[in-house]
């Protein structure tokens, strides 16, 4: 399937808006948390500043989220990870409530109850868990609806490869071929379960290959490139959408940042990331872009300021809006039934 | 005598983890992240280093898998000590621990010995949310089985965590991420403290009392210990003399130290970071109301713990439902002003 010129721009602007996104956060996130601001013996408080606790970011996994996202209408649903902005802003989910929910405020997704890792839009069927391998199952339940209300919707569980070692991934994908349910796994391969490296904690090279084991199709994108996951999500969302059933899709991808901010990295070769960075999939894009014509560097600079913007509205929503009440911890639980 | 240093909680933990490992070959440790990385909260630090990578395991994210494997290692004449980075992380391996782990020894009419420890991080504070911050040491002393340790300080954590190693059940060591002294997270420096060098053990089901007063008794555990002796601090400057006792372990639980407190004061706070609902303040308070033939209450018992409520994200909601030092200090003082009803006659 080949992405028209509107999608191609659509996730180049999206890549965009999601870096400039996670690179604003990645500074934000150290407001407060640095001496002299913090306990005196302490490089580093990830209780304090504005957006405490920890902070998982996508910058460089970029095309995993629009390659597939370019592909899904409102209704469909996506469930995300840990580490899910780059998914919730190709999915459309606004960034101003959930910026504000990260920044703990009452105007967030969550009225600040949440967090970043516990985003929830009901409005544009996204949703995220911290624990791992959490993606799948309700994926499936979200496809399983899909089929009982008729309609061709579909569903996507994007799950990192540290993911594919649990249990919840192996019987999401032996449930979701039973059943010939409307799902498409997402495997985001970076390489690492924080500190553990893929070749020390999975049997295979390819999680992909593990679609075999369940009667569906399995494929892997070898290259950290928008188009690449774009062409081949396209034949698993159609799949799904044709009520054809599930596959299972590997992306490798690239994880610039820790595995959370103020991780000290010391497993890492110290040259890896200067090194993926080469690699970057936003000048690829934009260079495929002006190289067919699709893109002048006019259209680039308003682009880049298009989305700049977006996400610095984001940020200013999220600052000014004030905190929820400290009684407020008690409600919602339940719902009013 | 022993020479003693000032450690942090994380450093106590893994110098009383490898002095076993150097003691006793069958001891081994496995989980996410505790070589290179030496413990997301520092309960491996130098571990691998020492020891290399076949005592010191990194496992892939299959806490069913490896979790269970200890339970098999240990029945097959291992001493596993395996890691649940976070305790919220159970949700994906209970079965193995609660329907294995802990009822195995008793199903094998007492004929197999389970000595795994299961180490977890837990407690909240620092804004990390529903699923990430939970204490739950309850949850699993509710359930019979499993022995459960919950340290408030260097000094006790290698002792305990030594006695875990050496206990032929399967021990639960709970440590809160707010007092291993991590240079990455605010911690509350009375639970860094002076630790022999040599290997000692803590006897389970032994609280200590960290405090003595004579007004009313602080019954907690973990990071709250260190909260209740700021709040004693606070109490005394106005003239309340607060007798805080540190449970150290909840199972088994030490009920007569709970009850002499309490005869001497006559009046009993339990502060929890736990859940307040079936949980650690009503299992103390259960004990006290138990013994009111013999005990005389001044006042009725009071409960601090989380409202029932998952932990919240936004830093106002956490701080709101977490007891703090200003509530302990609060409770108390209103404590020493209520009165018990009359017996009736």
């Amino acid at each position: 399937m080949q992405a028209s010129k509107e999608q191609l721009l659509w996730m180049f602007e999206t890549m965009v808006a999601i870096r400039h996104y996670e690179e604003t956060m990645a500074n934000v996130y150290l407001e407060g948390k640095l001496p002299p601001h913090i306990q005196k013996g302490l490089a580093f408080d990830i209780g304090s500043g504005p957006v405490p606790g920890e902070m998982h970011l996508a910058a460089g996994q970029e095309p995993v989220a629009v390659g597939v996202c370019a592909h899904l209408k409102k209704e469909d649903t996506v469930v995300g990870t840990h580490r899910p902005h780059h998914f919730a802003i190709a999915k459309g989910v606004p960034l101003d409530r959930m910026t504000a929910e990260m920044f703990g405020k009452a105007t967030g997704l969550g009225k600040g109850k949440g967090g970043h890792m516990h985003l929830f839009d009901p409005e544009h069927r996204f949703s995220c868990s911290g624990i791992i391998g959490a993606s799948l199952p309700p994926a499936c339940g979200a496809a399983l609806a899909a089929r009982k209300l008729g309609k061709d919707w579909v569903a996507v569980a994007f799950f990192g490869e540290g993911a594919g070692n649990q249990g919840s991934f192996h019987e999401s994908l032996n449930l979701a071929a039973l059943w010939n349910l409307p799902v498409v796994f997402v495997c985001e391969d970076n390489a690492w379960a924080i500190s553990v490296p893929k070749s020390q904690s999975t049997s295979i090279a390819s999680v992909a290959d593990r679609a075999a084991a369940y009667g569906m199709p399995g494929a892997r994108v070898a290259d950290n490139d928008a188009v690449a996951v774009f062409e081949a999500a396209g034949e698993a969302v159609a799949r799904a959408r044709r009520g054809d059933g599930p596959s299972l899709l590997e992306v490798k991808t690239d994880r610039y940042l820790g595995h959370f901010q103020g991780d000290p990295e010391v497993y890492r070769p110290k040259d890896e990331v200067a090194n993926l960075r080469k690699n970057d999939p936003i000048p690829k894009l934009s260079n495929q872009l002006k190289r067919q014509g699709l893109m002048t560097d006019a259209t680039e600079a308003e682009i880049v300021a298009r989305a700049k913007q977006r996400v610095a509205d984001a940020y200013e929503f999220a600052r000014k809006s004030p905190y929820p009440a400290p009684k407020d911890a008690l409600n919602d639980v339940f719902v009013s039934a | 005598m022993s020479k003693t240093r000032k450690l942090t909680m994380a450093q106590a933990i893994a110098e009383g983890i490898g002095q076993e490992m150097a003691r006793d070959a069958s001891v081994f440790v496995m989980g996410e992240d505790i070589g290179a990385y030496g413990g997301i909260f520092g309960a491996t630090g130098g571990l691998l280093d020492k020891f290399g990578p076949e005592r010191v395991v990194d496992t892939p994210i299959s806490e069913t898998a490896f979790i269970g494997a200890a339970t098999g290692a240990a029945a097959s004449g291992m001493r596993p000590i395996v890691e649940l980075m976070f305790v919220d992380f159970f949700g994906v391996c209970m079965d193995q621990i609660y329907n294995h782990l802990a009822k195995n020894i008793y199903m094998a009419g007492g004929n197999i010995k389970l000595p795994v420890v299961l180490t977890t991080a837990i407690g909240g504070g620092y804004n990390d949310a529903a699923q990430h911050s939970q204490c739950l040491y309850a949850t699993f002393a509710h359930m019979p089985g499993l022995k459960v340790v919950v340290p408030s300080n260097a000094y006790d954590a290698k002792g305990l965590m030594i006695q875990s190693i050496r206990d032929d059940n399967p021990v639960m060591f709970m440590y809160h991420k707010g007092i291993m002294g991590l240079p990455w997270m605010a911690y509350f420096e009375g639970s860094s403290n002076e630790v022999p060098e040599e290997p000692y053990t803590l006897p389970f089901g032994q609280a200590q009392v960290v405090r003595e007063g004579k007004d009313l008794t602080i019954v907690t555990i973990s990071q709250m210990v260190q909260k209740a002796l700021l709040a004693a601090d606070e109490l005394a400057k106005g003239g309340v003399g607060a007798e805080v006792i540190d449970l150290r372990t909840l199972v088994p639980l030490d009920r007569d130290a709970v009850l002499k407190s309490v005869a001497k004061t006559g009046r009993l706070i339990v502060a929890d970071e736990d859940y307040l609902g079936f949980g650690l303040t009503g299992e103390i308070s259960a004990i006290v109301a138990e013994n009111l033939d013999t005990l005389k209450l001044k006042a009725p018992v009071k409960r601090l713990a989380v409202p029932n409520v998952p932990i919240p994200y936004s830093r106002p909601l956490e701080q709101f439902v977490i007891p703090q030092v200003g509530s302990i200090v609060e409770a108390a003082n209103a404590l020493m002003n209520a009165r018990v009803a009359a017996a009736a006659a």
